[in-house]
Protein backbone atom coordinates (compact mmCIF):
# COMPACT_ATOMS: atom_id res chain seq x y z
CA UNK A 1 0.00 0.00 0.00
CA UNK A 2 2.13 3.02 -1.29
CA UNK A 3 -0.11 5.47 0.92
CA UNK A 4 1.71 4.06 4.31
CA UNK A 5 4.43 2.17 3.13
CA UNK A 6 5.83 6.17 1.68
CA UNK A 7 3.34 8.31 2.71
CA UNK A 8 5.27 11.95 2.04
CA UNK A 9 6.82 10.71 -1.27
CA UNK A 10 8.84 13.32 -2.95
CA UNK A 11 7.43 16.20 -0.14
CA UNK A 12 10.12 14.68 2.37
CA UNK A 13 12.76 15.75 0.14
CA UNK A 14 12.09 18.61 -1.20
CA UNK A 15 10.79 20.13 2.68
CA UNK A 16 14.88 19.67 3.53
CA UNK A 17 15.95 21.03 0.07
CA UNK A 18 14.05 24.53 0.59
CA UNK A 19 15.31 24.77 4.03
CA UNK A 20 18.96 24.12 2.75
CA UNK A 21 17.55 27.10 0.16
CA UNK A 22 16.73 29.42 2.38
CA UNK A 23 19.74 29.40 4.38
CA UNK A 24 22.18 29.82 0.92
CA UNK A 25 19.55 33.07 0.31
CA UNK A 26 19.98 34.22 3.53
CA UNK A 27 23.53 34.44 3.01
CA UNK A 28 23.25 36.20 -0.19
CA UNK A 29 21.45 38.72 1.47
CA UNK A 30 24.05 39.31 4.54
CA UNK A 31 26.21 39.64 1.99
CA UNK A 32 24.77 42.69 0.17
CA UNK A 33 27.33 45.08 0.68
CA UNK A 34 30.46 42.73 1.08
CA UNK A 35 33.55 43.25 -1.65
CA UNK A 36 33.94 40.61 -3.99
CA UNK A 37 31.23 38.39 -2.65
CA UNK A 38 29.47 36.08 -5.34
CA UNK A 39 26.03 35.09 -5.25
CA UNK A 40 25.04 31.45 -4.59
CA UNK A 41 22.16 29.42 -5.73
CA UNK A 42 20.84 25.72 -6.23
CA UNK A 43 19.07 24.08 -9.18
CA UNK A 44 15.96 22.97 -6.94
CA UNK A 45 14.67 21.03 -9.43
CA UNK A 46 17.84 19.44 -10.93
CA UNK A 47 18.54 18.34 -7.51
CA UNK A 48 14.86 16.91 -6.52
CA UNK A 49 15.29 14.79 -10.13
CA UNK A 50 17.77 13.53 -9.21
CA UNK A 51 16.41 12.63 -5.65
CA UNK A 52 13.65 10.62 -7.01
CA UNK A 53 16.12 9.15 -9.49
CA UNK A 54 16.32 5.43 -8.55
CA UNK A 55 19.50 5.51 -10.25
CA UNK A 56 21.54 7.77 -7.88
CA UNK A 57 24.21 6.55 -6.02
CA UNK A 58 23.94 5.65 -2.45
CA UNK A 59 26.64 6.81 0.16
CA UNK A 60 27.47 3.02 2.13
CA UNK A 61 30.60 4.12 3.37
CA UNK A 62 32.15 7.51 4.71
CA UNK A 63 35.12 8.07 2.17
CA UNK A 64 32.41 8.05 -0.37
CA UNK A 65 32.06 11.39 -2.07
CA UNK A 66 28.78 13.07 -1.63
CA UNK A 67 27.88 14.54 -4.49
CA UNK A 68 24.83 17.05 -3.24
CA UNK A 69 26.63 19.77 -1.39
CA UNK A 70 30.08 20.95 -0.63
CA UNK A 71 33.26 18.72 -1.62
CA UNK A 72 31.79 18.55 -5.67
CA UNK A 73 30.58 22.03 -5.23
CA UNK A 74 28.85 21.92 -8.91
CA UNK A 75 25.23 21.64 -7.41
CA UNK A 76 26.00 25.18 -5.21
CA UNK A 77 26.05 27.42 -8.58
CA UNK A 78 26.61 31.15 -8.70
CA UNK A 79 24.54 33.18 -9.99
CA UNK A 80 24.64 35.50 -13.13
CA UNK A 81 24.23 39.31 -12.36
CA UNK A 82 21.98 41.46 -14.60
CA UNK A 83 24.52 44.35 -13.77
CA UNK A 84 27.84 44.01 -13.17
CA UNK A 85 29.03 46.04 -9.69
CA UNK A 86 32.66 47.99 -9.32
CA UNK A 87 33.04 46.06 -5.98
CA UNK A 88 32.70 42.68 -7.39
CA UNK A 89 29.74 41.91 -5.76
CA UNK A 90 27.07 40.10 -7.66
CA UNK A 91 24.32 40.30 -5.09
CA UNK A 92 20.97 41.89 -6.01
CA UNK A 93 18.83 42.51 -3.42
CA UNK A 94 15.91 42.55 -5.29
CA UNK A 95 16.52 39.21 -6.89
CA UNK A 96 17.22 37.90 -3.33
CA UNK A 97 14.12 38.85 -1.75
CA UNK A 98 12.17 37.82 -4.71
CA UNK A 99 13.85 34.35 -4.55
CA UNK A 100 13.89 33.83 -0.91
CA UNK A 101 9.55 34.96 -1.04
CA UNK A 102 9.10 32.28 -3.86
CA UNK A 103 10.86 29.60 -1.67
CA UNK A 104 9.33 30.17 1.40
CA UNK A 105 6.02 30.16 -0.19
CA UNK A 106 6.54 26.93 -1.37
CA UNK A 107 7.93 25.56 1.80
CA UNK A 108 4.58 26.53 3.14
CA UNK A 109 3.06 24.93 0.27
CA UNK A 110 4.16 21.82 1.00
CA UNK A 111 3.85 21.59 4.88
CA UNK A 112 0.07 22.56 3.64
CA UNK A 113 0.30 19.24 1.68
CA UNK A 114 1.90 17.50 4.11
CA UNK A 115 0.28 18.27 6.77
CA UNK A 116 -3.13 17.26 4.56
CA UNK A 117 -1.49 13.82 3.99
CA UNK A 118 -1.24 13.23 7.75
CA UNK A 119 -4.42 14.20 8.86
CA UNK A 120 -5.71 12.23 5.53
CA UNK A 121 -4.53 9.14 6.90
CA UNK A 122 -5.39 9.68 10.66
CA UNK A 123 -8.69 9.41 9.16
CA UNK A 124 -8.13 6.51 7.17
CA UNK A 125 -6.65 4.85 10.20
CA UNK A 126 -9.24 5.87 12.42
CA UNK A 127 -12.18 4.35 10.15
CA UNK A 128 -14.36 7.96 10.54
CA UNK B 1 17.08 21.91 10.51
CA UNK B 2 18.73 25.08 8.85
CA UNK B 3 16.62 27.89 9.24
CA UNK B 4 18.42 28.09 12.63
CA UNK B 5 21.60 28.51 10.59
CA UNK B 6 19.04 31.29 8.47
CA UNK B 7 18.69 33.33 12.29
CA UNK B 8 22.61 33.24 12.32
CA UNK B 9 23.71 34.56 9.40
CA UNK B 10 20.92 37.07 9.42
CA UNK B 11 22.13 38.09 12.68
CA UNK B 12 25.67 38.61 11.66
CA UNK B 13 24.41 40.61 8.67
CA UNK B 14 21.89 42.58 10.49
CA UNK B 15 24.84 43.18 13.10
CA UNK B 16 28.18 44.36 10.45
CA UNK B 17 25.45 46.86 9.17
CA UNK B 18 24.82 47.91 12.90
CA UNK B 19 28.53 48.85 13.07
CA UNK B 20 28.76 50.35 10.00
CA UNK B 21 25.58 52.67 10.98
CA UNK B 22 27.75 53.69 13.78
CA UNK B 23 30.53 54.57 11.54
CA UNK B 24 28.10 56.99 9.76
CA UNK B 25 26.73 58.53 12.79
CA UNK B 26 30.10 59.51 13.91
CA UNK B 27 30.94 60.30 10.55
CA UNK B 28 27.56 62.85 10.36
CA UNK B 29 28.29 64.15 13.94
CA UNK B 30 31.97 65.26 13.08
CA UNK B 31 30.99 67.10 9.75
CA UNK B 32 32.75 70.37 9.91
CA UNK B 33 34.29 70.11 12.75
CA UNK B 34 37.84 71.59 12.99
CA UNK B 35 41.11 70.67 14.32
CA UNK B 36 44.64 72.51 14.19
CA UNK B 37 46.37 70.19 11.91
CA UNK B 38 45.79 67.82 9.24
CA UNK B 39 46.96 64.90 11.24
CA UNK B 40 44.63 65.52 13.90
CA UNK B 41 41.45 66.34 11.73
CA UNK B 42 38.54 63.82 11.82
CA UNK B 43 39.17 61.69 9.12
CA UNK B 44 35.59 59.96 7.67
CA UNK B 45 35.27 56.17 8.71
CA UNK B 46 33.85 53.33 6.68
CA UNK B 47 33.16 49.98 7.47
CA UNK B 48 34.89 47.03 5.48
CA UNK B 49 32.61 43.88 5.38
CA UNK B 50 34.30 39.90 4.60
CA UNK B 51 32.53 36.93 3.89
CA UNK B 52 32.89 34.27 6.89
CA UNK B 53 32.09 30.80 5.66
CA UNK B 54 32.00 28.17 7.95
CA UNK B 55 33.67 25.40 6.84
CA UNK B 56 32.60 22.81 9.47
CA UNK B 57 28.80 22.95 8.57
CA UNK B 58 27.76 20.52 5.80
CA UNK B 59 25.67 23.12 4.22
CA UNK B 60 26.72 26.29 2.80
CA UNK B 61 26.63 29.04 5.53
CA UNK B 62 28.11 32.22 5.13
CA UNK B 63 27.75 34.99 7.26
CA UNK B 64 29.10 38.49 7.18
CA UNK B 65 31.75 40.14 9.53
CA UNK B 66 33.79 43.38 9.57
CA UNK B 67 37.13 43.34 8.42
CA UNK B 68 37.94 46.69 9.14
CA UNK B 69 37.22 50.48 9.43
CA UNK B 70 39.30 52.32 7.39
CA UNK B 71 39.91 56.24 6.81
CA UNK B 72 38.56 57.96 4.08
CA UNK B 73 41.96 59.08 2.29
CA UNK B 74 40.63 62.54 1.14
CA UNK B 75 42.86 65.23 2.11
CA UNK B 76 41.12 67.34 4.58
CA UNK B 77 40.24 71.22 3.61
CA UNK B 78 42.80 73.96 5.16
CA UNK B 79 41.08 77.58 5.90
CA UNK B 80 42.34 80.51 6.78
CA UNK B 81 40.92 81.37 10.11
CA UNK B 82 43.00 83.68 12.22
CA UNK B 83 40.34 84.35 14.99
CA UNK B 84 39.74 80.93 15.71
CA UNK B 85 41.29 79.50 18.75
CA UNK B 86 42.11 75.88 17.03
CA UNK B 87 44.00 78.21 14.24
CA UNK B 88 48.00 77.41 13.95
CA UNK B 89 50.27 79.79 14.45
CA UNK B 90 50.38 80.57 10.36
CA UNK B 91 46.26 81.02 11.08
CA UNK B 92 45.17 77.67 9.48
CA UNK B 93 42.22 74.91 10.75
CA UNK B 94 41.39 71.90 9.38
CA UNK B 95 38.26 70.83 8.33
CA UNK B 96 36.83 67.10 8.63
CA UNK B 97 36.89 65.39 5.63
CA UNK B 98 33.46 64.20 6.01
CA UNK B 99 31.02 64.35 3.28
CA UNK B 100 27.68 64.44 4.32
CA UNK B 101 25.50 63.27 1.02
CA UNK B 102 27.74 60.76 0.98
CA UNK B 103 27.14 59.94 4.58
CA UNK B 104 23.27 60.08 3.95
CA UNK B 105 23.55 57.57 0.98
CA UNK B 106 25.16 55.04 3.50
CA UNK B 107 23.24 55.09 6.03
CA UNK B 108 19.90 55.16 3.89
CA UNK B 109 21.63 51.64 1.84
CA UNK B 110 22.68 50.14 5.37
CA UNK B 111 19.14 50.81 6.85
CA UNK B 112 17.67 49.01 3.80
CA UNK B 113 20.04 46.26 4.16
CA UNK B 114 19.10 45.98 8.13
CA UNK B 115 15.59 45.57 7.27
CA UNK B 116 15.71 43.33 4.45
CA UNK B 117 17.81 40.86 7.26
CA UNK B 118 14.70 41.54 9.50
CA UNK B 119 12.51 40.42 6.66
CA UNK B 120 14.45 37.48 6.39
CA UNK B 121 14.51 36.28 10.03
CA UNK B 122 10.84 37.05 10.62
CA UNK B 123 10.09 34.43 7.55
CA UNK B 124 12.54 31.94 8.71
CA UNK B 125 10.84 32.20 12.37
CA UNK B 126 7.10 31.90 10.76
CA UNK B 127 8.00 28.69 8.59
CA UNK B 128 9.90 27.04 11.79
CA UNK B 129 6.56 27.29 13.65
CA UNK B 130 4.47 26.42 10.88
CA UNK B 131 7.16 23.23 10.85
CA UNK B 132 6.66 22.43 14.96
CA UNK B 133 2.99 22.13 14.28
CA UNK B 134 3.21 19.77 11.44
CA UNK B 135 0.25 17.16 11.50
CA UNK B 136 -1.33 19.00 14.13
Amino acid sequence: MPLLSNPFGVHERALALRDQRSTILAANMANVDTPNYKARDINFREILEGASNPNMMDLTHREHMNTEFGASGDILKYRMPSAPSLNGNTVEMDVEQGQYADNAMRYQATLTFLNSKISGITKALRGE
Amino acid sequence: MSFFDVLAISGSGMHAQMIRMNATSSNLANVGVAASSAEEAYKAKRAVFRTIYDTSAEDYKASVGVEDVVHADRPNERRFEPGNPLANEDGYIYISNVNSIEEMMDMQMSSRAYQANVEVINTAKKLVLNTLRLGK
